[in-house]
């Protein structure tokens, strides 16, 4: 069924794992505690502890702050559960971007997600100042550099490189739309290993760009982990449609969950979510599932369960991955 | 609010100029090739002299024409002739995951998305396929110099240490996997 040329083991993390053994993954959200206390991060993170192969810890979302990624994801960690490090380009410049991905190395963080960031506008703080000093491409070249090459962006030498799965986002679902398949054919050739796309609520704008994908054979080089989650109501769709940045929500979405009665609105919102589940997974090259249930993570179980997607596998029976030998460059 | 941004100014008549790329791209081969003549002789008579010059008139041309941030390392005719410097988050690879679905800036509402206009734009001219080169972090020391003084030294055209070796070694991949 896989047709695919596995690159070089990269960090041997579970979604790795997962994903190389040509199995649907799935990925998750944690909500950003608003606190100090470690205590939120592990209550957080139950709904996701056994139903997600990783958990993305969000770095700074929406231009809030929050609890940094870093520490949810140690946290995680040490409570055995596999973390994915989100981070952003809009808070720190290289020194700082570096810096920290060697730290998350050292703590065990496997999975790095790596994106430009909500501008500074949506947040509460918009008089801050934007970095920018390394863009999205430039920050997953970076890290690759840190992988492959085992050198500082200056090429200073690393006394031991760190070893992630390098993520990046991608977002089908707006303009320029004949551009978006080349963007992401950038963000393989600076060493994206997977990427996690925006809420889809278009299947067919997602058919049509997947199809361009394969032309470009893109999906043989990387994971496509299509984002997806229940909503939760009428407003919270409203919202996203007119407030949120990037985000493509057709009005039929809107008007059926306008038209749920009251107390059937979240399950309506899961029905939805697994109906374009159905419809996305049937497209060649879509490699997983990244959910997004802000307030509703307790309904991913049922929607795992009803798209035949748990339970999760553990990613290590499968002799195929295991054996591979933990390259690290591509000499 | 997001409008008296310094990304968001836009002269009269310099976005007409630019939607019909090909005149422009007359002037950048022109431009190329008289700064690389001319500019060698300017810096025996006067380094100092020259450097203010240039900045100056870029300042002007560059300045009505293309809202320049000044950055010093000009990659205008890779992208469609518009500066990606005008992009609030100054991606220089390429749009961001924020862009409205009216194609504008999700900072600068009343703003098309430059990455929008350098896609159409790179198609109305010759260099459509240089939009894709991976272009290397921007060098912020070059801030407010001369990008065509830059040109003609070479200033502009060294990446880190680190980002040369990557790319040399993908370029082996490359042509490894060619043969």
């Amino acid at each position: 069924m896989n047709a695919r040329v596995l690159p070089p083991l990269r960090s041997g993390s579970r979604l790795e794992r997962i994903l190389r053994s040509g199995q649907m993954a799935v990925t998750g959200e944690i909500k950003a505690s608003d606190g100090a206390d470690p205590k939120d991060v592990i209550k957080y993170s139950r709904p996701l502890a056994n139903t997600v192969d990783a958990i993305n810890a969000v770095d700074g979302a929406s231009a809030n702050s929050a609890i940094s990624s870093i520490a949810t994801c140690a946290l995680l960690v040490q409570k055995g559960l596999e973390p994915t490090l989100q981070m952003n380009c809009r808070d720190r410049n290289r020194i700082a971007m570096q810096s920290e991905l060697l730290g998350a190395a050292a703590l065990g963080i496997k999975n790095v997600f790596l994106m430009s960031g909500d501008d500074v506008v949506s947040g509460d703080q918009p008089e801050s100042k934007r970095v920018y000093d390394l863009g999205s491409v430039q920050l997953i070249r970076a890290a690759k550099i840190m992988r492959d090459q085992g050198v500082f962006l200056s090429g200073r030498k690393l006394s031991k490189p760190p070893r992630f799965f390098i993520g990046a986002a991608d977002n089908p679902f707006i303009p320029p739309y004949e551009y978006r398949h080349y963007r992401l054919a950038q963000k393989v050739e600076a060493g994206a290993d997977f990427v996690q796309t925006q809420w889809c609520f278009d299947p067919e704008v997602f058919r049509r760009y997947m199809q361009r994908v394969r032309d470009l054979g893109l999906h043989e080089r990387v994971f496509i982990l299509v984002g997806v989650g229940p909503i939760r109501s009428e407003r919270a769709v409203e919202f996203m449609r007119d407030r949120v940045p990037g985000m493509r929500v057709p009005d039929e979405i809107v008007e059926r969950m306008r038209k749920a009665p009251k107390e059937r609105k979240k399950a309506e919102g899961v029905n939805i979510c697994v109906e374009i589940m159905e419809q996305v997974r049937e497209i060649e090259g879509v490699a997983g599932f990244h959910v997004m249930a802000y307030g509703m993570e307790d309904s991913i179980a049922e929607i795992l369960e009803r798209t035949g997607l748990s339970p999760r596998p553990t990613g290590e029976e499968d002799s195929r991955t295991v054996e591979q030998p933990a390259v690290a460059s591509n000499e | 609010m997001t409008l008296r941004m310094k990304e968001a100014r836009r002269w009269p008549g310099s976005e007409w100029i630019k939607d019909h790329p090909r005149p422009l791209e007359i002037a950048y081969r022109l431009t190329r090739r008289v700064v690389g003549r001319v500019v060698p002789w300017m810096l025996r008579v006067s380094p100092r002299a020259s450097e203010e010059l240039m900045i100056a008139g870029e300042k002007v041309a560059k300045g009505y024409l293309f809202n320049c941030q000044m950055c010093g390392q000009c990659v205008l005719h890779s992208t469609g002739m518009t500066c990606p410097m005008n992009c609030p988050k100054k991606l220089r690879n390429g749009p961001c995951g924020g862009v409205r679905q009216n194609g504008n800036c999700e900072v600068i509402e009343e703003r098309r998305c430059v990455w929008v206009q350098a896609w159409e734009r790179a198609h109305r001219g010759s260099y459509a396929e240089e939009l894709l080169i991976l272009q290397p972090p921007v060098d912020q020391r070059l801030q407010n110099s001369s990008a065509w003084l830059n040109m003609v030294t070479g200033a502009d055209s060294q990446p880190p240490q680190g980002w040369v070796m990557a790319t040399e070694d993908t370029q082996a991949t490359a042509s490894r996997s060619a043969k």
